[in-house]
């Protein structure tokens, strides 16, 4: 638990700067289900890196490497949008 | 053109030749009566060329408020106006722009709440936003709606305020009646106001900032009270710029104006243009030795408790006039005026007076400071005195 902020020490109106922030790991939202990829079908045309509401794609340079589950909310997008059916829902309990 | 002298021209086209003078960046404005001649008079300015500013015709308040918050966090200075029903549709932004410290001049035409819906003075609409944490300054006339504007720019944008700050005066009895007005030159405006900065603005992106970030419990409460402590300073920063702008201008103005207090027995407090009129009656009682006075209250947010409790400290009877009501509790100033004088032994008594735009006459005024008047002064039907 990072130690927090007084009241004085706030910057103006709550600003936040970049590294200041202290980063909640949101995933722990996740709707229960979590995307997997089927690396062997990916065609690498990072539609689901655009997609992502939640900056959850991670790229390696410009190729696909995976999904940061820390922040993944389980919305479902980059398994809808991608074009080659690489990325399928699955269940949260049957996670590795 | 010459601009300067004594000029006759009514609170709104006063104001109109403030913003002109300050020259904002961005104007977001929707227009609404009787703010409606401060906004016609600067978008003329704008239309012949000798104001700068993004007049951006919105499509509501709610949009105009939401606009004056990006405008002025992202860098520019900005000012909007607005009255009664549309300063309600701006409530929620209104908050929002005090919490992100957007420093936003706003021109009130004070008008009474809706329903049943009426367009003339009372306070009900600043009363309404009165714990947002904005600035609320009150002009007693359309000198005092000039000049305030021209320093409320340099408060809101003071980097230990960082506050929206409003202007009110009176709708009708200010906003649409002429009386002789002083203006500075154009020169002396700007070389007041200076540059604008803010500390985090949007569009700087060699440093980029979240605006407006959620706050959980851990820090709702921080925010809060860093907001209120600004507000606080708002009191001594507006003490400081008026001791300079009356260097500049040789009208003084301060939190609180005290009007024949000096031995005064019996005193009235009131906001707005109600102060004229009650002058004008202290003035007559005066000769007739009677030790009545005024205190007047410019700075009604911040409210300056301490002073108020000073300079009533040997007056034995105060009586505060509202105009505005809070149904089935005390009226605002009187609720003020009840805590900042709480165990001092002054008698405090309170009216409303004036809602919907009813005028107060000086006999009103006598009526009042004589104990005769009813606690709904000029209300028919009311049983007096209090």
């Amino acid at each position: 638990m990072p130690e927090l902020t007084t009241s004085n020490a706030l910057r103006v109106g709550g600003v936040v700067v970049p590294g200041e922030a202290e980063r909640p790991r949101t995933g722990g939202w996740r709707t229960g289900v979590k995307p997997e990829v089927d690396l062997s079908k990916c065609v690498n045309c990072l539609l689901c890196w655009l997609y992502c509401p939640d900056s959850a794609v991670v790229l390696d340079g410009t190729t696909f490497t995976g999904f940061d589950l820390t922040y993944c909310k389980g919305c479902e997008i980059c398994a809808e949008v991608c074009p080659v059916e690489a990325v399928t829902m699955v269940p949260e309990e049957t996670a590795p | 053109m010459i601009e300067t002298g004594l000029r006759l021209m009514t609170g709104g086209e006063a104001v109109a030749e403030a913003m002109r003078q300050i020259d904002p960046d961005v104007v977001p404005v929707y227009p609404i009566t009787p703010q409606t001649p401060i906004i016609q008079g600067f978008a003329k300015f704008v239309a012949d060329g000798r104001a700068r500013a993004e007049l951006v015709n919105v499509e509501s308040e709610h949009s105009a408020m939401s606009a004056a918050v990006g405008a002025a966090l992202a860098g520019a200075r900005t000012m909007t106006a607005t009255s009664s029903q549309g300063l309600a549709l701006m409530a929620e932004v209104v908050y929002i722009a005090a919490a992100m410290r957007a420093p936003i001049v706003m021109a009130l035409g004070n008008r009474a709440l809706s329903g049943p819906i009426n367009i003339h003075c009372d306070h009900s609409d600043s009363m309404l936003i009165r714990d947002s944490g904005v600035v609320q300054l009150f002009a007693e006339n359309a000198q005092e709606a000039y000049d305030l504007t021209v320093i409320a720019t340099r408060l809101a944008e003071h980097p230990d305020v960082l506050l929206p700050v409003l202007v009110c005066q009176d709708g009708f009895t200010i906003t649409h009646s002429a009386e002789p007005v002083t203006l500075l030159d154009d020169e002396a405006v700007t070389e007041f106001v200076g540059g604008y900065s803010l500390p985090h603005p949007v569009l700087d992106t060699a440093r980029p900032t979240t605006q407006g970030p959620f706050a959980m419990p851990d820090y709702y409460f921080e925010l809060r009270r860093s907001q209120t402590e600004a507000l606080e300073a708002a009191l001594a920063v507006f003490g400081e710029l008026s001791a300079e702008y009356e260097e500049l201008s040789g009208r003084g103005y301060g939190p609180l104006e005290a009007y024949r207090l000096e031995g005064a027995e019996r005193a009235i407090v009131a906001l707005g243009s109600s102060a004229g009129t009650i002058k004008d009656v202290v003035d007559d009682l005066r000769t007739d030795d009677e030790r009545v006075g005024l205190l007047k209250v410019v700075s009604f947010r911040p409210f300056p408790a301490e002073e108020v409790a000073a300079l009533l400290a040997e007056v034995s009877s105060v009586i505060v006039l509202d105009r505005a009501d809070s149904p089935g509790g005390a009226a605002p100033l009187h609720a003020e005026l009840a805590a900042a004088l709480y165990g001092r032994g002054n008698e405090l008594t309170g009216h409303v007076y004036g809602l919907g735009g009813r005028d107060l006459h000086p006999e009103d005024v006598r009526r009042i400071f004589a104990g005769e008047a009813e606690r709904y002064v000029g209300l028919r039907g009311e049983p007096c005195p209090v």
